[in-house]
Parts: structure tokens; C-alpha cells; sequence
């Protein structure tokens, strides 16, 4: 018997309509953990780096974490990998929710898709029992409707859907697969999923997931429950309300929006707003959230209540996280009751909510350029909201000028010429990011940004604060309580970080110490993206439960193989490191490592370059970003450097 | 008729602020397994979460009574204008549905609150339930002497197993399983 994970793996091909139930290899697991790991593993041995996105060779997995549905709180993310049509690189976007525990419920880590199916179908999961059901009645129904659909259908309302909806069968570049109150929306995974002709992968289990030592296991969890309270208690003093507890962004919870309102730019991530915040808008968006929102709600076994139930008067109920509230508001200039309408839509249509919203204020503004003209736009409205809902609907068809807004600003801006590439100024590798333009140049920051294979800063950031205290006392204070660091060094960093001064961004953190506190806070999402820990209760927020001193433990009791801090913390280097050589294998380089150009007015080329440099050394990768075969020996991964040598990646340096 | 003391054990459900997390279904699943913590099946657990997210109902319910038939009527209530399902307030295990049984034998599921020596100071899924929709109340009661001897597990098991397949093959079975 295995523990902790199950060791079965259901492989579709949606060509041949076979389903095959196939055992994983243990030693896999000691190695990669599981999750994005694993995936990554799969994809390195399968998906040939000459593979598209929409080609019947690529795959999409839906992987879970090594300890999901298992006691540890909190343990139940999804983690859904393919080649991305956006990046073109290797996208892996999580969810949280029910569906991965269901998943384990029903006896599989991983449901691995390939092929195409030339009529749209469904995939139904139920323990033993896996078929594929003809969905041509779902065709163009929203992603919650559909789900719902299949649950009436199937006459069991307890049934997990991961579902896209239209923007997923019209192959929109960043169409999510959505989970109920969770979605998995980066990188186009939802578009992938729309190709194959797979509208939704149903699941319902009702079998045990198993540990090795059942009693210290379950002591580790207790733990985390009684420390998720102390936090809830105890909130950390001096810093934005959102940024105090655990969880994602509580923003379901917290009205006030200050920080994010004042610190995020506005329309296309152009304009910063830091007279936004006032007590009467503060008192009308009370108003607005506390009468749309009917509950807050939580995913598997977690009693952070990070998601709402959404009720907007005279539309379908719908679920929500996080900063998703106010993408469209701000993107739109407009209002919080704007976000809760328009989400609605983009939820049941399935779009990522950082992309969609930027993608349509790219469009705008460069209709205000003159660069489109109002004959790209047949019949839509003046006002701001209309605009949008216009364009959503635009977009998720593919009609019109939706067409080209489909494929994301880089792509778009590039189709559309005529200058439109100036306007594509806040993506990295083609993706869109938060919109935030700052002033000074901050070290760490700079790393995270370019060297993240997520592409996405909050998947990379977390455990080191933003920035330090005011005063040094408040610091000395903060740090007193912080065990979670891995090294007493990383609070002798943050004690001396200053807000202005000697030992202030961009020379402070020094170069060597950024390095550091990027592979800290990096290695903590990569534990948490195999083993299929939300990132709330770990990587992301500061001083969290689970942490590289009680991390080693839960693996070991929950898989049985004996696994201590640099085991652990090997691993996660050697997923990181699979991660880049699978980019790199697709063609990223050095030169792909950057930030948008705007991120920072104050930049110094000649620091970034050796932050770079000291980066890609402390990583084992060679002046080009690519994993030296020294390294990748050391990391077992050996496979890679010979692979990289056939191909002559290595080639001229 | 001689009056003793009994401590009455509740759990009062605040259904409002429950999250639907099923972090109780977790831990009871566990508590329950052989060996202790072993394993987790929500399946098994002896609590479960009607769970109805887009008509706002979050409704845990206890593993109650084993029936050995449905009931001839049923009634649906319509609570704040939420309509909940026939059975959703039921807390029997019975052949109407799947919920409260052991998915692999059948067997019938009863909440023991988690009944232990030494005794815990609150069920487990009490203890796991950070939203505090579940809180346990014990209370003292004056009651008439109980004369009736109380069914053990294994009997209430044994009984549940002749309702479902008759008397003699459960004979049969036990007498086969019992020769060396």
C-alpha cells in the first residue's frame, strides 16, 4: 500500500476514448513529491519541447498534492499543467476547493489528458467506475451552470466539477478551468482544455486516503489548527489590513481596500490613485459587499474563509476569491458593485481575472490612441461598464475585435500593429501581470519578477515582508516571534532593512542576501505546489503554519519515506529546477528573464545584472539560465543535461 | 421507578456558520479508523455536510439510528426561503440512501461522540471546527432507571445485517466464518 498519496494515475486519451488505470513509480515520489513535481516529470517525459498547446500531443494534467485530502488543513490543491498558448512555455495554474481530496477519494493522484475528442465530452470519475459522457448539451454553458448540470444529471449533489466555460471551448489564450468557489486561471490552461474537446472532469470518491504513522501525523495537524488560531488572535501589528492573517487576501471579509485601491495602478495598469481611498468610499463598498455577499466560505478541511457566496440582485449566485473584485473595478475606473456584476459573467465564461480585465482596457486605450477605431467596435456602449461587459462578450466569442483581445495584450498588440506593441507594457513572457508600477527598484522583487516560472509575482512571494517596519524597534518586535525563517540570518536582514537610507532598496537587501530570501520564499511554493498545500496557510502570507521545520514531518508520517530538511528542501530544488529546464528546453533564456520595463522608474542595470548573475549562480544555472549539467547531476536529474546536450542547448553559451 | 443521574452530551449546530470546509468529516472519518488516525474517509465519517453552495445551505447532520425502512411519508421544509431536500434533516441510516453507511460493507454508521476512556473534552469534529458551527453542550439529567439492556456494536450490526439479508444466511456466514 502507498501512504499519503495513492499511486494510482488515470490516463484518458481523448483520440482513442481509452481510460487506463496505471501505477506510478515510488521512487518518483521521493523525488519530486507529487503535484507540480510530478507534473513537471510527466511533461519532461512526454510533451517533446517542439509540442503546441493545441496539438493532440500536448497533455493536461490535473495533478494533486502529495498530502491533499489527507488530515493536514488546508491540504487540497489542484494542480492543472500543459503547455500554455499564451507563454508558449510550460503552464502550471492551481485550485483550491474540493476537487483534488475528491480526486484521491475516488482512488487517482493524477487524471493525465491527451489527445482531442471531436465532440465535446465530459469526463465522469466515480471510484472505479470512469467514462466518457457525450456533453454536446453543455456546449456554451457557463462553467458554474454546467457543473451544476452534471451534478442533476448524476443525481448526486456532492460531485466535484472542474468545468470551463465559453472563453474555454473558444480557445481564449487565458480561459480558466473553474471549481465552484476556486479556479485554475493562469497561463490559458482553461483554452488547452477547450481544444481537447473536454468540457468538464466530474469526480466523486468514496474511498481512503491512507498515512504511514497515523498518530504523529495527526499530531502536526493539531498543531497547525491551534497555531491557524493564535493568528487569528494575535494579527500582525503595523501593517495593511490585508496583510495581517492568514489566508489569501481575507478581501471577502475586509472591506477596506486602501492598500490595494492607493498601491495598484488603475485602466490598463496606468494610473495610481493614492487619494482613491476616502471613509465615504469606504462606507458605500461596506454597503455594496456586505448586500452581494451571503457567506463566506471555505475549500476542503480549512477553516480559513477565504471565498464568498455572491448573490447580486437579479443575477446567478456565484462563488468568489480573493482580488478578482477588483481586477474589472479598477481596470474600468468604475466601482466595487461593477466587480461583483461583471464577475459574475467572466466566472460562468471562465477567463482569468488578472489577464481578461487588462486585455480589455489594453483595447480601450488604444482605441483612445486612435490605433482602433470606433469601427472596431460596432455597437458599444460609451460608459465604462458597458464597455466592458461589451467586450467580454466580444472576447469569449472571439468575434470582432475579440478576436484579437483573445490572445492576451503581448499577442494582440503584435497582430494589430501600428504601434499597439507601446501599449503592451506590463507583461513578462507574454503574460499579464498585477498592475503595479513603482518607484525605486526593490532587489528582491526584481529576482522574483524575472525569474519566476509561474510568471506570477504572487506565486513566487510570500514569507519575507514587502517591506520593513518603520522603525527599527517595530522590526526587532516583528522578528521575535518569527520561527518560520530557516536561518537566524534572514532576521538579522530584515532588522537592519531600512525604509530610507544606507540600508535601503535597491542596494539593501545586498545582492547576496535577495538571492537568499528569493530561494527561501521560492522553495516554500514549490513544497507547497507538490505536496498541494494552499498557499495561504504557507508560502504566501507572512509567519504561516506550515513552514521547512514542520514541513520534512509531514511527509515522512504521511508517506512513510524518511525525508528530513535537505531532503526536503532538495526536492523542492530539484521541481524548481525541472521547471526551468522544461522552459528552457522550450526556448527561454537569459534574455526572457526581466521585468516590464515600467515596473520600477528608478532602475540600475548594472545591480540587476548582478543580481541576475549571483541569482543564476546560487541556482546552478549558467550565464544563459540554463541548468548546468553540474547542478542537474547533483539533483539527480541527470536525464536533462544529457537531453540538453543531444539538442546542443548548451551549444555557445 | 428508581431516578439516576445522566450526563446528556449535544452537539447544538449553528448552521449559520458553518463554511462547509468538512474539516469534521475529515477528522471524525479518522478518529474512527483502524488504527486511530490511520486513514481518512469522509464517506465514513458519522457527521456529513449537506452542502448546497449556490442555495446558500450548509447543513452538518449526525449519523443517528439505523432503519430498517424508509419512511411512508416524507415532508420538505422551506426554511428562510431556502428549500432543503426530503431527507437533508434525517439523521437515520436508512435504505432510502447511501449516507451514514460504510461504503464497503453496508454497515450502518452511528455518531458515538467520540466516546473514549479517558473521556476527550469535546468530540473531534467539535475540536476541528474553527467556525465554531458545532458547539458541545453536556448537561445532567434526572432519568427513570434504565431496565433495558443496552445493544452492543456488534449486535446493533449483526441486527442491521438480518434486516438486510434474513436471518439464516447471516447464520450460515458466521458459522462458516467460524470453522478454523
Amino acid at each position: 500500500m502507498r501512504y499519503g498519496e495513492i499511486g494510482f494515475d488515470l490516463e484518458v486519451n481523448l483520440s482513442r476514448g481509452s481510460i487506463d488505470r496505471v501505477e506510478t513509480d515510488p521512487r518518483d515520489t521521493r523525488l519530486y513529491l507529487g503535484g507540480l513535481g510530478t507534473n513537471a516529470k510527466i511533461m519532461w517525459d512526454r510533451v517533446p519541447a517542439e509540442t503546441e498547446a493545441f496539438s493532440e500531443d500536448n497533455l493536461l494534467i490535473f495533478g494533486t498534492g502529495l498530502l491533499c485530502g489527507t488530515g493536514a488543513p488546508g491540504c487540497n490543491r489542484t494542480i492543472v499543467s500543459t503547455v500554455s498558448p499564451q507563454t508558449k512555455l510550460m503552464a502550471y495554474s492551481m485550485m483550491g476547493g474540493f476537487w483534488a481530496p475528491e480526486l484521491k477519494y475516488a482512488g487517482y493522484d493524477k487524471v493525465i489528458i491527451s489527445g482531442k475528442s471531436d465532440q465535446l465530452v465530459y469526463l465522469w470519475i466515480h471510484n472505479d467506475k470512469v467514462e466518457l459522457r457525450d456533453a454536446s448539451h453543455l456546449k456554451g454553458m457557463g462553467a458554474t451552470e454546467a457543473s451544476e448540470a452534471i451534478r442533476k444529471e448524476l443525481k448526486d449533489p456532492d460531485i466535484q466539477v472542474a468545468a470551463i466555460g465559453l472563453a474555454g471551448e473558444n480557445r481564449v489564450f487565458y480561459a480558466s478551468i473553474e471549481q465552484g468557489r476556486s479556479s485554475a486561471s493562469r497561463g490559458g490552461i482553461g483554452a488547452v482544455m477547450g481544444d481537447k474537446g473536454l468540457k468538464a472532469v466530474a469526480v466523486r470518491g468514496s474511498k481512503d486516503i491512507n498515512v504511514a504513522d497515523p498518530a504523529r501525523y495527526m499530531e502536526l495537524c493539531n498543531d497547525v489548527l491551534k497555531y491557524i488560531k493564535f493568528r487569528e488572535d494575535h494579527p500582525i501589528k503595523g501593517l495593511p489590513a490585508i496583510h495581517q492573517v492568514l489566508g489569501s487576501p481575507q478581501e471577502m471579509a475586509i472591506v477596506d481596500e486602501e492598500w490595494h485601491t492607493t498601491s495598484f495602478m488603475w485602466g490598463n495598469s496606468r494610473t495610481r490613485r493614492k487619494d482613491f481611498w476616502t471613509h465615504e468610499i469606504e462606507e458605500k463598498w461596506r454597503e455594496t459587499q456586505e448586500n452581494v455577499r451571503t457567506r463566506l466560505i471555505s475549500c476542503h478541511n480549512c477553516p480559513m474563509k477565504c471565498g464568498a457566496t455572491i448573490s447580486v440582485p437579479g443575477l446567478p449566485t456565484y462563488m468568489m476569491k480573493c482580488y478578482t473584485k477588483l481586477t474589472y473595478t479598477m481596470a474600468a475606473y468604475s466601482d466595487l458593485d461593477f466587480g461583483f456584476r461583471i464577475a459574475q459573467k467572466a466566472t460562468e465564461y471562465g477567463v482569468d481575472g488578472y489577464s481578461a480585465p487588462q486585455a480589455m482596457a489594453f483595447g480601450l486605450e488604444l482605441l483612445e490612441a486612435g490605433i482602433l477605431t470606433e469601427e472596431d467596435f460596432p455597437g458599444m456602449p460609451d460608459d465604462s461598464e458597458g464597455r466592458f461587459f461589451y467586450l467580454l462578450e466580444k472576447i469569449v466569442r472571439r468575434e470582432g475585435i475579440g478576436e484579437y483581445l483573445a490572445d492576451g495584450v503581448y499577442w494582440a498588440a503584435r497582430r494589430i500593429g501600428k504601434g499597439a506593441e507601446k501599449f503592451d507594457h506590463n507583461t513578462i513572457k507574454k503574460h499579464e501581470q498585477l498592475p503595479l508600477k513603482l518607484g525605486m527598484l526593490n532587489p528582491v522583487y526584481f529576482l522574483m519578477y524575472s525569474t519566476g516560472e509561474k510568471i506570477n509575482i504572487t506565486q513566487i512571494e510570500g514569507q519575507f515582508p514587502q517591506e520593513p517596519l518603520a522603525t527599527r524597534e517595530a522590526r526587532e518586535e516583528f522578528v521575535e516571534d518569527w520561527f518560520q525563517v530557516p536561518d537566524a540570518k534572514f532576521k538579522k536582514y530584515y532588522v537592519d532593512w531600512e525604509r530610507r537610507g544606507e540600508n535601503s532598496n535597491p542596494y539593501y537587501p545586498t545582492v547576496e542576501a535577495s538571492c537568499e530570501i528569493v530561494d527561501w520564499m521560492e522553495k516554500m511554493h514549490y513544497i507547497d505546489d507538490a505536496v498541494g498545500m494552499c498557499a495561504g496557510l504557507s508560502s504566501f502570507p507572512l509567519k504561516p503554519p506550515y513552514h521547512i521545520h514542520n514541513y520534512p514531518e509531514f511527509v515522512s508520517a504521511a508517506t512513510g519515506i524518511a525525508m528530513d530538511k535537505a531532503e526536503l528542501w532538495k526536492a523542492a530544488t530539484r521541481n524548481r529546477t525541472l521547471m526551468r529546464a522544461l522552459n528552457v528546453r522550450r526556448g527561454m533564456r537569459s534574455a526572457d528573464d526581466k521585468p516590464p520595463a515600467n515596473h520600477w522608474k528608478n532602475r540600475f542595470p548594472e545591480l540587476e545584472k548582478q543580481l541576475l548573475e549571483a541569482y543564476y549562480k546560487l541556482k546552478g544555472f549558467n550565464d544563459q539560465g540554463i541548468p548546468t549539467k553540474e547542478a542537474l547531476h547533483e539533483l539527480e536529474l541527470d536525464y536533462v543535461a544529457e537531453e540538453f546536450e543531444q539538442k546542443g542547448i548548451y551549444g555557445h553559451g | 421507578m428508581a431516578k439516576v443521574k445522566k450526563i446528556v452530551k449535544s452537539i447544538t449546530i449553528d448552521a449559520d456558520k458553518c463554511n462547509g470546509c468538512k474539516a469534521c468529516e475529515v477528522i471524525c472519518s479518522s478518529w474512527h479508523a483502524s488504527p486511530r488516525y490511520s486513514s481518512n474517509n469522509p464517506a465514513r465519517s458519522r457527521i456529513r455536510i449537506v452542502r448546497l453552495p449556490l442555495k446558500d445551505i450548509y447543513l452538518p447532520v449526525y449519523a443517528g439510528e439505523y432503519t430498517e425502512a424508509e419512511c411512508t411519508g416524507r415532508d420538505k421544509y422551506i426554511i428562510d426561503g431556502k428549500e432543503y431536500n426530503e431527507c437533508d434533516f434525517c439523521r437515520a441510516s436508512c435504505p432510502s440512501r447511501k449516507l451514514f453507511k460504510e461504503p464497503d460493507s453496508g454497515l450502518p454508521l452511528k455518531c458515538d461522540m467520540c466516546e473514549e476512556t479517558p473521556a476527550l473534552e469535546k468530540p473531534k469534529c467539535v475540536e476541528w471546527c474553527l467556525a465554531e458551527a458545532l458547539i458541545y453542550v453536556e448537561r445532567e439529567e434526572e432519568v427513570d432507571e434504565d431496565e433495558q439492556p443496552k445493544l452492543g456494536d456488534i449486535e446493533i450490526g449483526l441486527g442491521s445485517m438480518i434486516d438486510k439479508y434474513g436471518l439464516q444466511p447471516v447464520l450460515d456466514t458466521v458459522a462458516r466464518m467460524a470453522k478454523p
